[in-house]
């Protein structure tokens, strides 16, 4: 046969060469199997394995999940661990209010406010309004730099402009006027000393966004004191408050509830609260006795009182007119408990206030419940001040007008006066945080710190002091007010000792220079100044035990109390005192308040307040007019109808227990210049205001209303206010449990003698956490909602999934009326997940995402929630929620988020729990008991190799709670409180006929009742 | 020979033969649809496209989409997830039950019941998977081996109605295309050539009419037949147990599996006589559905109404009796709460009106009936919206009692299954002989009235009445003869 040859080797009979080894690695995707086969070719099972791992691998890098980086510290900072929290003590004061606090930061940022429990005056306890406050911190809307005329401008040229201005002015012999909120911090008030001395002629005007003018007026005619007193409520076995919500906004209510509530223990000797009221508020709620009466009645009911406790007391007889409501029995009580009793009032009528006096001084009060030797220095402003300052800036004669943390073009009585006469003064400095009305109206605007960025130190009542500190660096381009202060302040004007070199140290130099020269003599302790401060700063605060004033910076004369003003011998004449304050005319009298959640409105732009039902109404972003019951009968309307009322539109609210006659109106809302959360929420009921001899007038005024046919939709969560005749809330007098401890819990104790199950009851050998909420303590102020908000990242769903009842509060506080629908009784319960030891969610969900933990807990798996929800249908408490929509960008989809109230961007996240997961859309979520703290607990006790103690455990809401009406423990040792309050005879458990078994109790109510 | 009942009139009028059958029942398949169809199809095809946007609409935002919230977590979605199920009981109700109970009057509706019964299933599945929080982990519902350690909760009801529906709704789709088998041969048989033909070949699994295929269709249909009748019962024995496991007062109740049972053979009847009624008319069957089928389905329907106002009236007793006074105020709340007009259209249509069945004039009233069925029709959904909605508005606590209102697309989601169960069964009268063609054979009154009249007119037929007493080789051979024709 023909040979053919393809090439010269072949021919040859040389071996055909294969491609040399080399170049088949480089070009063999197949080389990686060599080593398996002798000739190193992949055979078919060869090719199929790399087929598969290369569809794998591509399959997963196609799903693979969004990179997030990480970025580690490049030199770490010495106190940080990451993981861990750190606290640091530090004071909350916002305006006039005030609460030592103790701040929770991981990895350099703020996350949670707690109460500090060293304070003598907050101890311990928040309110609502605290909490929420770290969430202001990472407000969206705050200054982010300077600004001049709108536009943003460096320090240094602004520092410099307004330096040459105030120099400028001062020298022409001009006008500059600094107007602040009380100042009580005593080193900004040398600080402020120090920048009056350098522009001579400086006016310090110091004005409250909550007038208290009346009542230090009175107190400076009755006792010599232009201030307000130390009220000890813990001291008084009666309480006679006319209209003084101190359980809610009335100058200092975490301390007043404190001290109310330890006198709310059936147990012990239990004090009465007799509170006499136009609007349903929280204190009226909790009161023994409530007697309604229109604002304009208040002085014509005081002077009954007067009439009978004079006539006793100094057996001089005052003519009254009649009282017009019947308040049997409040004198001979009043007069019963003489130095024992308090009489209080809320008006801002410097007459009221007088009166007010005089029945304490008769009733023997002054000095016994009624103190001056640590007087309140958180309110100072008188309107009297405030209302020439507007005289004189309408009238031109203001030069330069530095406004600090105060908003009174939103505040003041007369708004437009107010922004009238700022434009007529040359030059307008703001020092804030975030835009409001005032800000709106001023050349420069100097952005100031969060109290979470600044050092600063307060002196709420007379030698009790403490300190703040920054716990975070300044997120934004902003400097806190003292710094600015100082800056445009000669170096070392106002100083102390001449230690020039603090201006260079800035405030915080001050500060410390201050504390030693002044503060560290008063104790004996610290020898030196270093450990003196860092010991200060640890706790926070700083309580000397003396009793004399500091003497050089008392700017209010003695404490010391001088006899009343009026003495009846010295002509004394009651009636001829200016009580009535009814103005106008129409059928209703205004009665505006402060609500629980918003207050004054300075926390406007803060979505956790905003969505914080009311108390009593349990409304939220929202305020309305309150009219009782029989009112709304006559006029023909029902709660959302928009009505008029004089100038004003507001929808209204039918609120049982609100005083015929009256329409109750929350101040602080209506924000028209604020961040985009508090923007138009609500109506301003600023423009009703009124002055009366000089004071803000907050009641009385009258109006008519007339229906617009508009109707308005409310958020509301509770809209049935009955128990329906069910045990969930047992109450009963102090005169029945005094004869029987399980008065009102008679259900229980039929309950216990017939229980039983089927199957063998669950066992908990370790662990067995448990809860006990104390409904007679309970004051229902809501801070406990706020605290559990912001520990558990629980997700703000705004007004309109409100009103679709889809709020996502974990903790929420039932509040039922009962007997007559124009006079209530109130109760309050905090409701939260039970972690029933039976608990019905668990058995129906079908995967299995809720089950029981071996300590008690129920336990919701998010990962592995479906969204069935009928572990929600089948939880007889109503307390699970599901994330209806995409709230938090936590999903698997984006693109539908519901965000109404930013707080998914990037600077509000920053609020966020790192120990909680943010829930997505889609899943159910609940109450876990804290379990993050539980877990932490747990860990530190190992680490320690000793068992848990009873005290280092606290959920989020009993340790802020102010009443201290929440105990967590764990129910299985003897020795902890929980195990004590189980075996009270008040004991019960909600639903307990559906034997739920829930490890949470309940304690009966019990009224300071004869019945 | 088989002896003819003077007492029973016959199953189907007419004077039919094989071959009549045959095409009567086909030829609407045959010929060109008219308008109506056209409209129709027009009309639920839309609706179903509304419901297709409202599936997206839900899954795209969520389930607040809907008008449920923290008290009420079940709304629109399981009053119609129940209520389809209840439907879906009919076609299996008459296949299997019937079947076993040698019914042969079902042979006029048991096709087209069997279809609605799938098609009721499948609008049925629907919600619970769109209900959930996150319908892309369903999976997690199914006991499969996982690395996680996963497990699912067997206690839960929710797990023991993904394999009771998931169960009931193969054996129905088996039995139904069973039943089809000989039917689809048939049509391949009389179709001309094309890619419909192909289709029904494949369909057909080669289906001769042998004796063989014949005896084996009849012992799996036998088969089938004793799987599907417990299926009837459990099927919504366990959707009831949803409720009835729960501690909610109103849904905590021992006598549901029954009552849900026969409250859904009551409604699955009253849909399968909506459309029957409607059906013979458009495709003119009224010989093959006849007065005397209606009647036999009234009967039931007011055995099973009779059973379901007792159940209702035992509620009402309950509530008192047991002393509970969570129950006693469900019940209250249901009869005189806001949901009051819920309450009495349920207990007007479908324990008062159904007992105007015991007149026979009116039970064998054409239009009477259809007018009662589309109000048994409604009143089933709203017995189900009562147990759902108005036991969970307002249960324990009273601080979280509150109100349900559906939102537009609950609304259009319902609409949307109705809109997919309409188009479903305008397509398969279109595709598939609404009633079964070889069954409706065994029942055919020829023979009868053949033997009755004692003529024996020629061979073919003379082989036929000799073989009329077994069914099987009566269809055998009718099978041959229509493909002879």
């Amino acid at each position: 046969m023909k040979e053919y040859w393809k090439d010269l080797e072949a021919k040859n009979g040389n071996p055909v060469q294969l491609p040399d080894e080399s170049a088949r690695e480089d070009n063999s995707i197949f080389s990686m199997f060599d080593d398996l086969k002798e000739e190193g070719f992949a055979s078919r099972r060869d090719f199929l394995k790399l087929c598969g791992f290369s569809f794998t691998v591509a399959a997963l890098a196609s799903c693979q999940t969004k990179i997030r980086k990480a970025v580690p510290y490049a030199v770490a900072p010495l106190e940080i661990t990451p993981g861990e929290a750190n606290y640091y003590a530090s004071s909350f004061m916002d305006g006039s209010d005030y609460c030592s606090v103790v701040v929770k930061s991981r990895e350099g940022r703020p996350i949670k406010i707690e109460g500090n429990p060293a304070s003598g005056i907050s101890m311990g306890g928040t309110t609502a309004r605290v909490q929420a406050s770290v969430l202001d911190l990472y407000d969206t809307s705050r200054f982010q730099d300077p600004l001049k005329n709108g536009s943003t401008a460096g320090w240094s040229d602004v520092d410099a402009e307004i330096k040459s201005k105030l120099a400028e002015i001062s020298e022409s012999g001009g006008t500059i006027v600094l107007l602040t909120p009380t100042i009580y911090s005593p080193s900004t008030e040398a600080v402020i000393a120090g920048f009056q001395g350098t522009y001579p002629g400086l006016e310090w005007v110091q004005y409250d966004a909550h007038s208290q003018s009346g009542m230090l007026e009175a107190n400076l005619i009755s006792f010599g004191v232009k201030a307000l007193p130390d009220y000890r409520f813990d001291k008084a076995d009666l309480l006679v408050s006319f209209g003084a919500d101190f359980l809610g906004n009335w100058i200092s209510p975490v301390e007043y509830t404190k001290q109310f509530s330890s006198r709310r223990n059936p147990d012990k000797e239990m004090n009465e609260l007799i509170q006499i009221e136009s609007n349903l508020s929280l204190t009226g709620s909790n009161a023994d006795r409530r007697i309604q009466i229109k604002p304009s009645e208040e002085g014509a009911v005081l002077l009954n009182i007067y009439k009978d406790v004079a006539k006793e007391v100094e057996g001089i007889s005052v003519a009254a007119p009649a009282s017009p409501v019947d308040i049997s029995g409040v004198s001979k009580q009043l007069l019963k408990a003489k130095g024992k009793s308090l009489l209080i009032s809320a008006s801002n009528n410097k007459d009221i206030q007088l009166l007010v006096n005089e029945i304490n001084q008769l009733l023997g009060n002054i000095g016994e419940t009624i103190l001056f030797d640590n007087y309140l220095r958180t309110h100072v402003g008188l309107d009297s001040e405030m209302s020439g300052l507007v005289e004189r800036m309408k009238a031109g004669e203001v030069d330069a007008l530095l406004v600090y943390d105060v908003n009174p073009v939103y505040h003041w009585v007369d708004p437009i006066g107010f922004a009238e006469g700022m434009k007529r003064v040359g030059m307008t400095v703001y020092l804030g945080t975030a835009p409001d009305e005032t800000s709106e109206l001023a050349g420069y605007i100097c952005p100031v710190n969060h109290y979470l960025e600044s050092w600063n130190d307060a002196e709420p009542k007379k030698n009790i002091f403490s300190l703040m500190q920054p716990v975070i660096e300044p997120i934004f381009n902003t400097r806190q007010f003292q710094d600015t202060l100082l800056n445009w302040s000669l170096a070392g004007a106002g100083l102390l000792s001449g230690d020039e070199e603090d201006v260079v140290a800035g405030f915080y130099g001050f500060l410390n220079a201050y504390w030693t020269e002044k503060l560290m003599p008063l104790q004996a302790v610290h020898m030196n100044p270093e450990p003196f401060f860092d010991h200060s700063l640890r706790e926070g605060i700083f309580e000397p035990e003396i009793a004399a004033g500091l003497g050089g910076d008392d700017t209010s004369g003695s404490a010391s109390v001088v006899d009343s003003g009026f003495d009846p011998a010295s002509g004394f004449d009651p009636l001829k005192l200016d009580l009535g304050t009814g103005s106008g005319s129409g059928a209703l009298e205004f009665a505006l308040y402060e609500s629980i959640a918003m207050g004054s409105g300075r926390q406007a732009n803060n979505p956790w307040l905003h969505e914080l039902p009311d108390p009593v109404s349990r409304i939220c972003w929202d305020n309305y007019g309150l009219i009782s019951p029989k009112q709304a009968g006559e006029l023909g309307v029902s709660s959302g109808d928009i009505v008029e009322a004089g100038s004003m539109k507001m929808p209204v609210y039918v609120q049982p227990g609100q005083a015929y006659g009256t329409l109750g109106l929350a101040l602080g809302y209506g924000r028209e210049i604020c961040g985009p959360v508090g923007k138009n929420i609500g109506v301003n009921a600023q423009p009703i205001l009124r002055k009366v001899n000089d004071n803000v007038l907050y009641s009385g005024w009258k109006s008519d209303i007339s229906k617009t046919g508009e109707t308005h939709l409310f958020a509301q969560t509770q809209s049935h206010h009955s128990m329906e005749g069910r045990a969930l809330v047992r109450e009963a007098g102090l005169k029945a449990y005094k004869e029987d401890p399980a008065a009102g819990n008679e259900m229980h104790t039929h309950f216990e003698e017939h229980k039983g199950s089927l199957y063998d009851e669950r066992e908990f050998p370790h662990h067995h956490w448990g809860m006990a909420i104390d409904l007679s303590s309970c004051t229902g102020c809501a801070n406990c909602v706020i605290a559990c908000q912001a520990e558990n990242n629980i997700p703000v769903v705004g007004k309109e999934e409100v009103s679709r009842v889809h709020e996502m509060h974990w903790l929420r506080i039932d509040r039922y009326f009962s007997g007559d629908e124009e006079d209530p009784e109130v109760v309050f319960q905090p409701v939260m997940c039970q972690h029933c030891d039976n608990a019905p969610c668990e058995n129906v969900c079908p995967v299995a995402a809720t089950n029981s933990s071996s300590e008690g807990l129920n336990q919701m798996v998010y990962n592995r929630c479906i969204g069935t929800r009928y572990c929600n249908n089948n939880c007889p408490y109503k307390v699970r929620r599901f994330n209806w929509f995409n709230y938090t960008e936590a999903g698997a989809m984006s693109g539908n988020l519901r965000d109404k109230a930013e707080m998914t961007t990037d600077l509000r996240r920053m609020v966020l729990n790192p120990d909680v997961t943010v829930r997505s859309q889609g899943v159910i979520e609940k109450c876990s008991f804290c379990i993050q703290r539980i877990q932490s607990a747990k860990l530190s006790a190992k680490a320690e190799n000793r068992g848990i103690k009873d005290e280092e455990l606290q959920t989020a809401c009993s340790q802020s709670c102010p009443a201290n009406s929440i105990v967590f423990g764990d129910m299985n040792d003897p020795k902890s409180e929980i195990s004590k309050l189980m075996e009270s005879g008040r004991r019960y458990n909600l639903l307990e006929e559906v034997y739920t078994k829930p490890s949470v109790h309940y304690l009966t109510k019990i009224r300071n009742k004869n019945t | 020979m088989m002896i003819q009942s003077a007492l029973r009139n016959p199953l189907i009028k007419g004077k039919k033969t094989y071959q009549s059958i045959t095409t009567d029942i086909l030829d609407p398949m045959r010929s060109k649809p008219g308008s109506l169809w056209y409209i129709g199809i027009f009309i639920s095809a839309s609706a179903l496209l509304l419901g297709a946007f409202m599936i997206f609409w839900t899954v795209w935002n969520g389930i607040g989409t809907w008008g449920l919230n923290r008290t009420v977590g079940w709304g629109w979605g399981i009053t119609n997830f129940v209520w389809w199920i209840g439907i879906g009981h009919a076609g299996t109700f008459i296949s299997a039950i019937l079947l076993l109970f040698r019914q042969r009057w079902r042979t006029s509706i048991n096709r087209s019941a069997e279809a609605m019964t799938i098609f009721a299933v499948l609008c049925a599945a629907l919600f619970p998977i769109i209900h959930m929080g996150r319908p892309w982990l369903g999976f997690y519902i199914f006991p499969y081996p996982n690395t996680r350690g996963m497990w699912v909760n067997f206690n839960s009801p929710l797990l023991w109605d993904v394999f009771a529906i998931s169960t009931y709704f193969t054996i129905s789709l088996v039995f139904w295309y069973v039943g089809l088998i000989p039917d689809i041969g048939s049509i391949r048989d009389k179709i001309k050539d094309g890619w419909k033909k192909t289709v029904y070949k494949v369909l057909s699994l080669g289906w001769k009419g042998s004796a063989r295929h014949w005896h084996r269709h009849e012992v799996l249909s036998l088969m089938l037949a004793a799987l599907a009748a417990p299926l009837v019962l459990s099927v919504h024995s366990i959707v009831s147990m949803d409720f009835a496991t729960s501690i909610v007062p109103g849904w905590h109740t021992t006598i549901f599996p029954p009552y849900f049972v026969s409250g859904a053979i009551f409604s699955g009847f009253a849909m399968v006589l909506t459309l029957m009624i409607v059906t013979r008319k458009a495709l003119n069957l009224q010989d093959y559905i006849t007065v005397g089928h209606v009647e036999s389905m009234n009967k039931i329907i007011i055995a099973t109404g009779s059973i379901v106002g007792l159940a209702y009236i035992t509620e009402m007793f309950m509530a008192w009796y047991s002393g509970v006074e969570y129950e006693h105020y469900a019940l209250m709340n249901r009869a005189t709460g806001p949901y009051w007009w819920a309450y009495w259209i349920m207990m007007s249509c479908n324990l008062i009106t159904p007992q105007l069945l015991w007149i026979k004039k009116l039970r064998t009233n054409i239009l009477f009936t259809f007018c009662l069925s589309i109000f048994i029709n409604i009143g089933m959904w709203f017995e189900r919206f009562v147990i759902v909605v108005t036991s969970l508005h307002r249960d324990y606590l009273t601080s979280s009692w509150t109100m349900y209102k559906p939102t537009i697309v609950e609304v259009g989601l319902f609409i949307g299954t109705l809109g997919f169960f309409f188009t479903a069964f305008f397509i398969f009268i279109r595709v598939f002989p609404v009633i079964a063609i070889s069954e409706i054979k065994s029942v055919m009154k020829s023979s009868g009235e053949k033997v009755s009249g004692g003529k024996v007119p020629g061979g073919k037929a003379q082989s036929e009445i000799s073989q009329s007493g077994n069914s099987q080789s009566d269809k055998t051979q009718s099978d041959k003869s229509s493909e002879k024709e």
